[in-house]
């Protein structure tokens, strides 16, 4: 008994050690949950080239800004949109100018076949187009009445969604005629859905930016994290593949 | 001679320390949400347009549901509670199977067959109906997942029946129908009301079903919990306000329902 607890106690402490000289060469980043699948490709690109790990942790910007706030220890923060980095710089969470890293926009997106043959978004005031949007309350709903203002129309949906996700599923099944998705969404519904181009809507897109943070242990590992996202070709590549434009 | 019973049941002392700490699980949350309560905004958040369609849908498909749910589920009940044969317990637990059914796996489950691609998509396009998107699929939902309540008590109620009354009844050439009617409905009356009450307030709360299936549209599909999720986005204050309400409404309507029926015993 006496045994295996020495040999528990000394295996935690090389696994301790282990930590510790893991931390030299990590860096944690908080980032949007919208980029959960490009970031770690990123990631796992960025450990080949310079030996570094990335430790990730996805979740809505709101909650990653909140939980940076309450001490959360990390690198760098990546939002999906420029209000949440807004509050993170108020909150003096944030060393130095983010940056911004890419865009994404609104589509609009049918079920395959286009069964009620859309075509543009002033075919979505038609009470016989099952249309569903995001709920204003939600950034994705926000930016539906905007493009909806800026069009000077207004949709007439059977049904605002709490998230962006639960819009693109309710177009996937064929549970609606149509709705408005971020063109990352989009390529995520795959052959289940067809995307249609809105005017303007490349003009109004959703922001997203990057930075160092304030209370980083590995400053200068964030900061050549975040160069890599920006300047690597391979990474642009792969964010422009998964939908999202760059904002330069 | 009731006292004396009253004394006798009564339960050993001892067990005040583990109740209380039941009561607390449930109470604790709830007071601790009430102590964010914004008691000077309270009823400029209540009173708003959005608040007041959600209450009114709320509580109209949550009495909707429980009609249907009476309507059917006693039926359900008695011939569960009347049934022999070797398969009844897979049955039974068929039927109560949205007692431990996550309540957005119902709603899948009501979206694949009553939604517009779903299973009976056809038939019902041939009558013209459309469930999905209506308040007709709020209270499906709702349905779906407050029927096993009704029917559990309901079932117990008949079961608990004192047999010798009906069979009195059977010798005295009373139809079935007429035993049902004046004898068991009565008998079972306590049963009925509080599974009737757990019912509603079932459908009050429903949240995942409603979600996944019926939709989200102001006064159409968005009941008050779906409305509740919605403010804790952008408005936490709010939906704190909302979720006060949705409290009230249940706690007022269970405590009447009971209070009625202790003093009918």
């Amino acid at each position: 008994m006496r045994r295996t607890f020495a040999l528990l106690s000394a295996s935690a402490l090389l696994l301790t050690a282990c930590a510790d000289a893991g931390d030299e060469e990590s860096v944690t980043v908080f980032a949007a949950a919208s980029l959960s699948q490009v970031f770690e490709e990123i990631g796992e690109l960025y450990a080949e080239e310079t030996g570094t790990e990335v430790e990730f942790s996805f979740a809505g910007s709101s909650g990653l800004v909140e939980q940076l706030e309450n001490g959360a220890p990390a690198d760098v923060l990546a939002t999906a949109d420029e209000t949440n980095m807004d509050n993170a710089v108020e909150g003096g969470l944030v060393d130095g100018e983010p940056e911004l890293f890419a865009e994404n926009f609104l589509v609009i997106v049918t079920p395959s076949g286009n069964p009620a043959g859309v075509e543009s978004l002033e075919d979505l005031d038609d009470d016989a187009v099952e249309t569903v949007i995001c709920a204003e309350a939600v950034p994705c709903g926000a930016a539906t009445q905007r493009i909806a203002e800026t069009a000077g129309m207004e949709i007439a949906p059977v049904s605002e969604e709490t998230s962006v996700t639960d819009v693109l599923g309710r177009v996937r099944s064929g549970e609606a005629d149509a709705g408005l998705v971020y063109a990352t969404d989009a390529l995520q519904g795959g052959a289940d859905v067809e995307t249609i181009q809105i005017e303007g809507a490349e003009e109004d897109p959703n922001l997203y930016p990057i930075t160092v943070l304030e209370n980083a242990e590995a400053p200068e590992a964030g900061q050549e994290f975040i160069d890599f996202v920006l300047e690597d070709e391979v990474s642009q590549r792969i964010l422009s593949d998964a939908g999202f434009s760059d904002p330069q | 001679m009731i006292a004396a019973t009253r004394r006798f049941s009564r339960p050993p002392a001892w067990v005040m320390i583990p109740g209380l700490l039941g009561a607390a699980v449930v109470l604790l949350p709830v007071s601790g949400m009430m102590t964010r309560l914004d008691w000077a905004e309270l009823p400029g958040l209540l009173t708003s347009e959005s608040s007041l369609d959600a209450l009114r849908l709320s509580i109209w498909t949550a009495l909707a549901a429980t009609v249907l749910c009476l309507i059917l589920g006693v039926p359900l009940a008695l011939m569960l509670a009347h049934a022999r044969f070797r398969g009844l317990t897979i049955v039974r637990s068929l039927v109560l199977l949205p007692l431990v059914l996550p309540p957005v796996v119902g709603g899948l489950a009501l979206l694949y067959t009553f939604g517009s691609q779903g299973m009976l998509s056809g038939t019902l396009d041939l009558f013209g109906i459309r469930i999905a998107y209506t308040s007709v699929a709020v209270i499906l939902a709702m349905t779906f997942v407050s029927m096993p309540f009704l029917v559990i008590s309901v079932e117990t109620a008949v079961r608990g029946m004192d047999r010798e009354v009906i069979e009195a009844a059977t010798v005295d050439g009373a139809s079935r129908t007429g035993i049902l009617r004046h004898i068991i409905l009565p008998l079972i009356g306590p049963g009925l009301v509080s599974g009737a009450v757990l019912a509603f307030a079932r459908s009050l709360g429903e949240f995942g079903a409603t979600l996944a299936f019926a939709g989200n549209q102001q006064g159409v599909t968005r009941t008050l919990p779906l409305e509740i999720y919605l403010q804790r986005e952008t408005d936490p204050d709010a939906a704190v306000a909302l979720s006060l309400l949705l409290i009230v409404v249940a706690v007022v309507v269970i405590s009447a329902a009971y209070s009625r029926q202790q003093r009918a015993q």
